[in-house]
């Protein structure tokens, strides 16, 4: 309770004391653009990671449960071989649905890379069956034995080599979201910690005068380390808001198709964001604070 | 009280010893000048004074305190009870006269607000009221002298320092501001001037009791003769 008291009164401010540093336009603007700048970018980091965390999510979940019977037979033993492998697959513990997919839905498997014309009948596509596992799941040497004794043509694939790699790399860049919001934090308070520098050699002459008058450290650093706070909070509010609209305005999954689902905020997740100013806010306040009161022991 | 036991000072890791064996006291209520060559120590012994330097061997009283041993707030709180006037007077430049003045009020943490009574009949006293507003550099040698004084008692300090007070001001305006410094002295504070005017040494000694210090040779010497 004590330090949120102490962080609205840094806050509030103390007129007088403010007025005894001058203020420093060029600095100001400075601080104000990286705070923006960093706080765009991550807005943009946040939604990565949070995009990424789903769909490793959905990838693990999702198509952990599925699993797919693909059926490669000549062209007039593709139903009798399909009957066998659903009459198998509806006997196997452990599988919750099975079934054949239909003909327009395989063609729309294979419209993006062959157009929507495609004649299915005269090429050789094999017949796909989705299998849906229940919370067990199945035994898949097991299945793929008795699937070879009934239906030589059909190959069981669980996914297993495809989903792995996939989640894998979701989680990777999910890492690489968060690593980027933690590198944008401390760039952040790098250039915060400069321009506090810069600011505190631009005034020596105000601080000898104010040493001089039996002003404390703390007080003297609180004058810099709310500027700075404040100019932080400033422009990581309007980098924020930004970020935020610019995410708002990427095309929507429908419209670019499947790669992109997802990428950005959903629902609860739009509220995210909204820490980011406060944060920068906390950032500028330890990185000036230190800055200041490691260069006011300078002074004597 | 300010007090010096055998105190040394040098400038830097094995630099050029400034003072020596320096043991004097400065009571409270006594109107003292210190005088000597150019580049004898004069700042050098006021800044002892006022923590800004620290002994280099000896000891060195501040109201009871060694300023070694004393935390940085510990001496920001000593130089709230020791005004100091500089010769170039040190103001914040972008401040008017009357923030200028009322800055160690800010500095302590005190309502100027409450205080603006007190801070009107200050401005009145060293005869800056119409001043009140103007910026530093408007103000001329005299006024921005006057003005620092008024910094350096708002806070009604027990010991005023002076470093060559009235170095850049002429002799009419010296002398009021001795007369300044004289009364304050009658309200029971202690007065130490760092100056090689002795003309402005004669005229105090005129009107109070004032002791002279000369530095000389790395010491302090006391006397009262010019």
């Amino acid at each position: 309770m004590s330090a949120l008291r102490n962080l609205m009164s840094l806050l509030s401010g103390d007129a007088q004391a403010d007025r005894a540093v001058p203020p420093t336009g060029h600095t100001a603007r400075l601080t104000v653009f990286t705070s923006a700048a960093m706080a765009f970018l991550a807005v943009f980091a946040l939604a990565l990671s949070l995009a990424a965390g789903r769909l490793a999510e959905r990838w693990g979940e999702e198509l952990a449960r599925t699993s797919t019977v693909r059926i490669s037979a000549p062209a007039g033993q593709v139903a009798a071989q399909t009957e066998a492998v659903l009459r198998v697959l509806r006997t196997t513990p452990g599988i919750a649905e099975a079934r054949a997919l239909t003909e327009d839905e395989q063609r729309a498997l294979l419209s993006p890379w062959f157009g929507p014309d495609l004649p299915l009948d005269t090429l050789p596509v094999p017949q796909l069956v989705e299998i849906v596992e229940d919370g067990r799941g199945y035994d898949s040497d097991g299945l793929r034995l008795r699937l070879s004794a009934e239906a030589p043509g059909a190959v069981l694939d669980d996914h297993t080599r495809w989903r792995e790699p996939l989640v894998r790399a979701a989680d990777r860049l999910r890492l690489l979201g968060t690593v980027s919001i933690l590198l944008i934090g401390a760039a952040m308070a790098s250039m915060i910690t400069l321009a506090a520098n810069a600011a505190l050699a631009a005034n020596s002459q105000v601080i000898n005068v104010l040493r001089l008058v039996g002003a404390r450290d703390a007080y003297i650093a609180r004058a810099f380390v709310r500027r700075f706070t404040l100019r932080a909070l400033t422009g990581a509010a309007a980098g924020t808001v930004a970020g935020m609209a610019a995410v708002a305005l990427l095309p929507r999954a429908a419209e670019t198709g499947d790669f992109l689902t997802g990428l950005g905020f959903q629902g609860a997740h739009w509220l995210w964001p909204v820490l980011i100013p406060p944060l920068a806010a906390l950032v500028a306040l330890l990185a000036t604070r230190l800055a200041a009161l490691r260069m006011l022991r300078t002074f004597t | 009280m300010i007090q010096f036991e055998d105190v040394a000072y040098s400038y830097g890791y094995g630099g050029r010893e400034l003072l020596a064996g320096v043991s004097l006291s400065l009571p409270a209520g006594s109107f003292q000048f210190l005088t000597g060559p150019s580049g004898a120590g004069k700042t050098t012994f006021l800044k002892l004074c006022y923590g800004e330097l620290t002994a280099s061997a000896g000891r060195i009283s501040l109201f009871g305190q060694d300023p070694r041993e004393m935390s940085r707030d510990d001496i920001a709180n000593i130089r709230r009870r020791i005004g100091v006037v500089h010769q170039d007077c040190q103001f914040l430049d972008h401040l008017p006269l009357i923030e200028n003045v009322a800055l160690p009020l800010t500095a302590a943490g005190r309502d100027v607000a409450a205080e603006a009574e007190n801070l009107d009949e200050l401005l009145s006293w060293v005869g800056l009221s119409a001043q009140r507003a103007s910026l530093p550099p408007q103000l001329s040698g005299g006024e921005r002298q006057r003005a620092a004084l008024a910094r350096a008692v708002i806070m009604s300090p027990d010991t005023i320092l002076a470093d060559e007070p009235t170095g850049n001001i002429d002799w009419d305006m010296s002398l009021r501001l001795l007369q300044l410094l004289v009364e304050l002295n009658r309200m029971g504070k202690t007065i130490l001037i760092a100056t090689h005017d002795l003309n402005l040494i004669r005229a105090a000694k005129a009107q109070v009791a004032a002791r002279v210090l000369r530095i000389s040779n790395r010491q302090v010497q006391v006397g009262s003769d010019l």
